[in-house]
């Protein structure tokens, strides 16, 4: 079936998958597999890191950590289009490293810092240090300011929230408001207070994030990103940021998938399995429905990295935010009815499904839920 | 012959200076938007002109034999003319059950004679084409066909009757789908396929009037209606093989239309253009925040349709469900315009009300009439609520 005028523009439908995409997502997966089973996943949860160093170290002989920075760094000069499978293949894993928070310090440090920072910083993070963004103040994603200060005397004061990975971190970029702009700048865990991090209890037992403090952290005027006009750049990093968290959640959506329908074969209720029946039949095609089109607009917006070279445009972000709503929607569909459709073994933490819908209330908000897309594609849809 | 990208450029600029000389005048009356919607003499004279018109420019069929009637050219040259007779919102090319499903199904398994006596026709629009698979007490389980085939001396004699004929009334041929042996291992065993004529004695048609209020389909009734044996397609028992062969053309999953021009989309765009002209609240409708959510999440799942098209031909994103993609495509386009076209009535405030009989209805009560329309698509070639259990258990391996 065909659909009206926008057809006409080839970029709405582009969709491409290459060999080297190809070769990430079979070794990303079997990688995932083989590092990231569920009792794994169950052995993590109390640890404070919530990954294994072990595993952090082969993925960082991997390459995945350079993957999308350039050569000159150390990296493998491949764009997002790349790191797409990988978080895609965490995500059905359910395995939670802190690939995300470094990939997202990498691409700050690409697009906001001189070439001398970018030299001093991203060889450290592409050898696996761990790096994190510091970009809430608050529960607000739309934000774009912040109230986190650095003085003249170049002294940090305030705190950032929900920066993801803090516990472990070496290195944060944190949003600050210096002399009238707001700013990036590079702290080092060492500079922190005893106690400046303060972790979160996270809905999603996988997943690390802290409450930081930075009050007090002393920095020099090398570590503020030379980058003055900061929200363009916000904007860019939160677009790759739902991206990648869309693309894990379907990943996660596609494995919960998996797990009720293995249920849904083998539980007999009234002499028959339940799987025959349509009331839980059926909406288990309307989460592959939700998983396939997220699916596909998560590897749409992948291929425009790839054509245009990581430019952030208006047809990309267009693609990000359909891909985080989408894959929003299809997670939190997935996880609310595995525990349903589990019954009374559902309502139990031993459960399985426990796992997917606490991952897909976290991930909901990670970035923007699905309405805040919405909003935002409003008026690039609808010339308003 | 040539598929480089400056090659399809051009050609694609001939189509559209060949659509912008010859797509015709609005006649004065309604033209159907889909195959599945010709119910007036005046429709019916109107379309098979327009087909006629289009084949003789070369634009039909591109790709059948040149043996038969088509041009022996890529697959991709019908497509582009495809894209571009709905990007221009042409009149369809409207012998669908010929050109789409019964075309495809003799060029891929039909005789030498077969080929030679039914392509051209199907292809120039003398030749009509209707199907009978759904009967009145069976419509969705086809392998329940009762229609009684029986063979004697040089003929078969056709007794039943089958329902939702499309073209019914006006079809010169019928892909006909009977049981010629009750007596079979398994219902399906049982089953033949037949190309049938319409004019002989013993077949008649009766119109059914549709919700729209109109006549578009009909029943056919067999009365020991005699047709020739070698109507007979395949041997006895090739039945349920060959209608479910034509299933997978009539629902897009394998390709070989002459045309897939079957149906004027309405389009979200279509509905953001509809919302600019109608007032709320005394402002333009678009600038409602509630529905503009509304579209936005319109939008996404259209574009969720063409990017699934386009991802189903990447082998290597589609190993998870290798069924899914391909099974779902009718169910998620159809439940999905049936919804815009409902939301479209609801925008309307009193104009909600009015139907296409009225001078005051929007855009001639052309949402209204369309979302009556869209249940033939919602129901036929298969309801939503089958195509979700063939989804769920052939591409989930959820259990019948």
């Amino acid at each position: 079936m065909n659909f009206g005028q926008q057809a006409r523009n080839h970029k709405v439908d582009s969709l491409n998958f290459s060999e080297e995409q190809k070769m990430i997502l079979e070794s990303a997966r079997s990688f995932c597999e083989d590092t990231s089973s569920i009792e794994q996943v169950r052995e993590l949860l109390d640890s404070s890191r919530g990954y294994e160093e072990s595993v952090w170290a082969q993925l960082v002989e991997l390459g995945w950590t350079g993957i999308a920075v350039p050569e000159r760094f150390g990296g493998s000069e491949l764009g997002i289009e790349t790191v797409v499978p990988i978080v895609e293949s965490m995500g059905r894993s359910l395995s939670a490293t802190p690939f995300i928070s470094c990939t997202l310090s990498a691409q700050i440090l690409l697009q906001a810092g001189s070439t001398d920072q970018q030299q001093r910083w991203l060889p450290r993070i592409v050898e696996g240090q761990i790096a994190t963004v510091a970009l809430l103040d608050n529960e607000d994603w739309g934000a774009f300011s912040t109230t986190q200060e650095l003085n003249d005397e170049l002294v940090l004061k305030g705190e950032k929230w929900f920066v993801d990975d803090a516990v472990s971190a070496e290195l944060f970029i944190v949003l600050t408001q210096y002399q009238g702009n707001a700013r990036f700048v590079m702290v080092t865990r060492n500079q922190l207070e005893e106690g400046a991090v303060q972790a979160h209890a996270l809905i999603d037992e996988t997943k690390r994030s802290a409450r930081v403090d930075f009050t007090g952290v002393s920095v020099s005027a090398e570590a503020i990103l030379v980058a003055e006009d900061t929200s363009e750049i916000l904007n860019d990093i939160k677009l790759i940021g739902a991206l990648l968290t869309a693309a894990e959640a379907v990943g996660a959506t596609s494995s919960c998938l998996n797990l009720m329908v293995e249920y849904l074969n083998t539980r007999k209720q009234f002499g028959k399995l339940i799987g025959s029946y349509q009331a839980l039949k059926h909406p288990c095609v309307d989460i592959l429905t939700k998983l396939e089109g997220a699916r596909s607009q998560v590897y749409h917006a992948a291929t425009l990295f790839e054509e245009g070279q990581g430019k952030m445009d208006r047809d990309l972000e267009v693609a990000c935010r359909m891909a985080k709503a989408s894959a929003n929607d299809a997670l939190l569909m997935a996880g609310d009815r595995a525990v349903q459709f589990h019954g009374g073994m559902g309502f139990t933490y031993e459960c399985d499904a426990q796992l997917y819908i606490r991952r897909a209330q976290w991930s909901q908000q990670q970035f923007g839920e699905s309405a805040h897309h919405r909003k935002r594609l409003a008026p690039l849809l609808l010339s308003l | 012959m040539n598929t480089d990208a400056d090659t399809l450029t051009a050609f694609r600029q001939e189509v559209i200076a060949w659509l912008a000389d010859n797509i015709p005048e609005d006649p004065g009356f309604l033209l159907p938007l889909t195959f599945m919607e010709v119910g007036t003499e005046e429709q019916l004279e109107f379309l098979i002109a327009w087909q006629r018109k289009v084949y003789d420019a070369g634009y039909l069929g591109m790709a059948w034999p040149e043996a038969y009637g088509g041009r022996g050219m890529p697959q991709v040259y019908q497509d582009i003319v495809d894209e571009e007779l709905m990007n221009h919102k042409a009149p369809i090319i409207f012998n669908t059950i010929g050109l789409g499903w019964a075309g495809p199904l003799i060029l891929q398994l039909g005789t030498e004679a077969e080929k030679q006596k039914y392509i051209k026709g199907i292809l120039t629009g003398d030749d009509i084409w209707c199907q009978g698979f759904s009967e009145p007490d069976h419509g969705s389980d086809l392998g329940n066909a009762q229609t009684r085939a029986v063979r004697d001396g040089d003929d078969y004699v056709i007794n039943g009757s089958k329902i939702w004929t499309t073209h019914g009334t006006y079809a010169k041929y019928m892909i006909l789908l009977a049981r010629t042996n009750p007596e079979a291992q398994s219902k399906y065993a049982g089953l033949s396929f037949f190309l049938s004529p319409m004019d002989v004695p013993g077949i008649s048609t009766s119109p059914i009037r549709k919700i729209t209020g109109e006549y578009g389909f009909a029943q056919t009734f067999f009365d020991d209606a005699r047709i020739p044996a070698n109507c007979l397609m395949g041997n006895e028992g090739d039945g349920w093989k060959l209608a479910m062969q034509t299933l997978q053309y009539e629902r897009s999953v394998d390709g070989g239309q002459a045309s897939t021009y079957k149906i004027t989309s309405m389009t979200s765009a279509d509905l953001i253009e509809t919302c600019r002209t109608i007032q709320r609240d005394g402002k333009p409708l678009l600038d409602d925040p509630i529905v503009q959510d509304q579209l936005v999440q319109f939008i996404m799942e259209e574009r969720n349709l063409l990017l699934n098209q386009k991802r189903s031909s990447i082998q290597d994103l589609c190993t998870d469900y290798p069924l899914s993609l391909m099974l779902s495509g009718k169910l998620e386009a159809t439940e999905l315009f049936r919804r815009m076209r409902q939301y479209a009535v609801s925008l309307q405030g009193a104009k909600g009300g009015l139907y296409i009989h009225d001078n005051d209805a929007l855009d001639g009560g052309i949402w209204q009439h369309a979302y009556f329309n869209n249940f033939s698509a919602t129901i036929g070639g298969g309801t939503s609520q089958v195509q979700t259990n063939i989804i769920a258990e052939h591409a989930l391996g959820l259990p019948k």
